[in-house]
């Protein structure tokens, strides 16, 4: 670092000492470097700052809980896949008019899973995996049961989450 | 006469009444004493006791051998002794009692009682019948002495062991020389998707011999029943092949349905050259230039390879891009999606129908290309993150410089 | 007069600062060899500050419950503009942050700017070093991954090991017996308002303390001074020091956007809490020393649980190096061999205890 070997006031940025026409050029060219410098750079800091303050248009953000379909999309007996997070998901509405959601997603070989309104129960077409309506594998090569989602009607939207824990 | 075998009676009873309480209340097994050290195929060890059912269950040597085991003369005839049990004694020996319901009910109430019915109806049991002693028995399979029930792992007929078991005569060239089949079944089971599920992942949902074959049954299954046996496991496929021209072709031909393209034993994971018109396929066994259905496998062959290149296209810019940090979560898992569309188009292809299969490749390639897009886009925006970086590094370093310029300057003024 | 005379002249006439702030004008930073080290604090301040301003960002868009921390940190990356740039720049600031506040210490402790009359700077700076750990342990846990759930749960269990006490402080800080949602409302209280609020109290202090007494001089360039005063040498320092100052944090800022922008903090799979923990779990890089030494603690020693004499060990070390200063006694000659020794031990120990712990499995 340079020494400024000093006691004295030092002088202020403003003064000018030098008059000869390359020193206050070689001045002008700071000037300009510094305030443009500082110009852009504070602006390519706070360009993304105030981007960033605009919310964007998707509101929602996911979570645990997925809006999986409309009252009125199902009838009595069918089913609807939907996204949960990062696997699929399988709504169910019984041939009562309850509503049940799982994971869609094989425990056998992880192939997805469907809903037979034949057999009221959901089905693996891969291997003829069977299980019930409350997510237990009853038949074939399944050896665990689906994850069992919570549903809540409110008003239009049927929203599935995953169980809370207590 | 009489009198020297009144003596030996005498005598007998004698010994017994001299022997201690201690030994008659034992439930002496005096077989052991002697074959316990015994050589070869004489020699039954504690441990063999030890791990069979049937002696776990209170029965003894004599429950099929017959004599006395509390006696020092244990294999009298008198006593009942049968000795060694002929080959092909052995199944009516074993349904003695394992085809008596209310015998059986006493130990486990739900055995199968059929066995020996089922086993009559087999090729070991019918060629046993006319006199072949060297097809399988009871004890073939399931072992003679140490007899672990079938739900023991370490069991010869545990069904990660069962192939191995049938393998033992199946395989054997020399064994089977008088008979007119191979010797290649668990070879090629072997190097089959099922055994690798089975024996290699523990999947016990896997087939194994036997749950094609029957076990006490065990027969082949014959041209016309092939396909259901498959579709038990495999109903979708089965399902698609009926509405298929192939069906009716076949059954007049008189192939089996699923095997003649995909093979009995040895079953690998199919690839999409099983389908088509290139080597490797099984559509040219029949179909030749020319003719329509050569035509479909040409076509449906092309389609599965192309979506399979779209699939992967994806899959390689959205690791890329995720390599360099852009967030492609959401398009991997669509991704998913693709495939799982790709792999249905494979087994809906089995109804040899243009239209069904068209069906599903284009969803496949919908989202294929989608993510593709999706995965073009993270690459559009990582560049453009890299632009807006060189755009401020550019003024850091003019900051930077005029800062440096402006000190060097400032501290020149002295 | 300028624009600016003229606004700095009508604010003090209002505020009446001039009088407070000449003094700064006098300010001088001494010049010598080890002169470079005295950035360090200083750009250390500038990352905190920093760090509160894209943690302010942040909290614009971050919602603090399991269900949806995951999600709101992974709509921050994706979906906000420029949302990943703040997010990676807050955590890899955060590391830079704790690198600069340990180098920082450490130029303190060998150039000895801790002697009298700056004890106490060293006893604030010290705290808040570890408020600096805490802000970075908190902090890990927000997002809720999978690997911040785990690392939050062994070292909180670590903490359970302190005697009498431990238990309490356990449930303290996860709000319960185990690592829940609970923990994570917690930890995010403690992340945004508890340690901020105390940080900015010490902080406050230290930088006073720093204007006050100024910069301290190291002993052996003191000596070279008072035998030769004309080599002494001093900078201003407004505005020189303070423009130069100005570089090096306008270089930290380039840094860390190549960093953010080249090598983005990922975000890892949602934390699952009743899934098993994922094998080889290790703590963030700062942590990894303690959490090595721990490992390779035998299981006991004498009677004495290893683990426990791990904690107790790390605990008196902690309390020991907040009141180093105070070991320099006139009456122990020893002294200042005795701690220039510590430190290099420290430093020493640290450094490969934390390579090993990134190289062992």
């Amino acid at each position: 670092m340079q020494a400024s070997n000093d006691r004295n006031p030092s002088p202020t940025i403003d003064s000018d000492e030098g008059g000869a026409p390359d020193k206050s050029a070689r001045r002008g060219f700071i000037k300009v470097l510094l305030g443009g410098g500082l110009l852009a750079s504070a602006g390519s800091f706070f360009y993304p700052v105030l981007r960033y303050l605009v919310p964007p248009a998707a509101v929602d953000m996911g979570g645990d809980t997925v809006i999986a379909a409309k009252v009125g999309d199902l009838k009595p007996n069918s089913s609807k896949i939907f996204k949960f997070g990062s696997r699929p998901g399988l709504l169910v509405m019984r041939s009562d008019g309850a509503y049940v959601a799982m994971a869609a997603t094989c425990t056998h070989l992880s192939c997805t899973v469907q809903y037979r309104s034949d057999i009221r129960q959901v089905w693996c077409a891969c291997h003829n995996g069977i299980y019930d309506l409350a997510g237990r594998n009853v038949s074939g090569p399944p050896p665990r049961p689906l994850e069992v989602y919570d549903v809540h009607v409110s008003g239009e939207d049927i929203a599935v989450g995953r169980k809370r824990e207590a | 006469m009489s009198d020297l075998r009144s003596l030996r009676l005498s005598f007998l009873a004698l010994a017994l009444l001299a022997l201690p309480l201690s030994l008659r209340a034992q439930q002496q097994n005096t077989c052991l004493d002697c074959h316990g050290s015994a050589d070869g195929n004489l020699k039954i060890t504690s441990e063999q006791i030890a791990q069979d059912i049937h002696f776990q269950k209170g029965l003894t040597c004599a429950s099929c051998h017959g004599g006395d085991p509390t006696s020092m003369e244990a294999m009298d005839p008198k006593k009942g002794f049968k000795g060694h049990i002929s080959h092909n004694k052995v199944p009516e020996l074993c349904a003695s009692c394992h085809a008596n319901g209310s015998y059986m009910r006493g130990f486990n109430p739900s055995l199968r009682t059929d066995q020996l019915a089922q086993y009559k109806t087999s090729v070991h049991g019918k060629k046993l019948a006319a006199g072949d002693t060297h097809v399988a028995v009871c004890i073939d399979c399931h072992g003679v002495h140490g007899i672990r029930p079938a739900s023991d792992t370490r069991s010869p007929v545990y069904p990660t062991n069962v192939a191995k078991t049938c393998s033992r005569c199946h395989a054997d060239r020399e064994y089977m020389k008088a008979y007119d089949i191979k010797t290649d079944q668990f070879a090629g089971y072997s190097a089959s998707v099922h055994y690798d599920a089975l024996a290699v992942r523990g999947d016990l949902s896997a087939p194994t011999c036997t749950t094609c074959h029957g076990n006490h049954g065990a027969a082949p299954p014959g041209v016309a029943s092939v396909e259901n046996v498959c579709s038990t496991c495999h109903v979708l496929q089965a399902q698609l092949f009926d509405t298929s021209k192939h069906k009716a072709a076949f059954q007049s031909a008189g192939f089996p349905g699923c095997v003649t393209c995909h093979s009995n034993h040895r079953i690998s994971k199919p690839s999409d050259t099983l389908l088509g018109t290139g080597p490797g396929a099984v559509c040219v066994n029949c179909h030749v230039q020319g003719d329509a259905g050569f035509a479909l496998a040409a076509s449906v062959h092309k389609e599965l390879v192309a979506t399979q290149a779209a699939i992967a296209r994806s899959d390689e810019i959205l690791t890329r891009a995720e390599r360099d940090g852009m967030e492609v979560s959401q398009a991997q898992l669509e991704l998913i999606d693709a495939r799982d569309r790709l792999t249905k188009a494979r087994v809906t292809q089995h109804s040899s129908q243009a239209a069904k299969i068209n069906e599903d490749i284009k969803v496949a390639r919908t989202v294929s290309d989608k993510t593709y897009e999706a995965g073009v886009q993270a690459m559009k925006e990582r560049n453009y993150r890299r632009l807006g970086l060189g755009i401020s590094l550019i003024t850091i370093a003019a900051m930077v410089l005029g800062l440096r310029l402006f000190i060097t300057d400032l501290e020149r003024k002295k | 007069m300028s624009a600016f005379v003229v606004i700095r002249d009508w604010l003090d006439e209002r505020f009446g600062w001039a009088e407070l702030i000449a003094p700064l004008k006098h300010k001088t930073v001494p010049l010598h060899r080890l002169s470079y080290w005295y950035f360090l604090g200083g750009i250390t301040l500038f990352l905190f500050v920093l760090q509160v301003c894209t943690g302010i960002l942040l909290l614009l868009y971050y919602r603090a419950s399991a269900n949806e921390a995951y999600e709101s940190v992974q709509y921050i990356s994706t979906k906000v503009q420029f949302g990943w740039l703040i997010r990676s720049i807050h955590s890899w600031s955060a590391n830079l942050m704790i690198l600069t506040a340990f180098a920082h210490m450490f130029s303190v402790l060998f150039l000895r700017s801790y002697r009298k009359p700056r004890e106490l700077t060293w006893v604030t700076g010290a705290v808040l070093l570890f408020l600096s750990m805490g802000f970075g342990f908190s902090g890990y846990l927000l997002p809720w991954n999978t690997l911040a759930f785990f690392a939050t749960k062994v070292g909180t269990d670590v903490a359970g090991q302190v005697p009498f006490i431990g238990h309490f402080i356990v449930v303290f800080l996860r709000g319960g017996e185990e690592v829940t949602g609970a923990t994570l409302t917690r930890f995010f209280g403690f992340h945004v308002a508890v340690l901020p609020g105390i940080t900015t109290l010490l902080l406050a202090i230290h930088v006073l303390l720093v204007q006050r007494f100024g910069i301290s001089v190291p002993p052996s360039v003191e000596k070279q001074w008072i035998a030769d005063p004309s080599a002494r040498s001093e900078m201003k320092f407004f505005p020189n020091f303070m423009l130069r100052e100005m570089m090096a944090w306008y270089i930290a800022l380039g840094v860390l956007g190549v960093l953010a922008a080249m090598s983005p903090w990922g975000i890892g799979a949602k934390a699952e809490p009743f899934a098993s923990a994922p094998a080889g779990i290790k703590p963030e890089w700062y942590f990894l020393f303690m959490f090595q030494t721990l490992k390779l603690l035998p299981s006991k020693i004498w009677f004495i649980d290893g683990e426990l004499l791990g904690v107790l060990g790390f605990g008196l070390a902690g309390a020991l190096w907040v009141f180093l200063p105070f070991l320099e006694q006139p009456r122990w000659q020893w002294a200042r061999v005795f701690i220039i020794g510590l430190g290099v031990f420290a430093l020493a120990y640290m450094g490969s205890m934390t390579v090993y712990g990134f190289i062992a499995k």
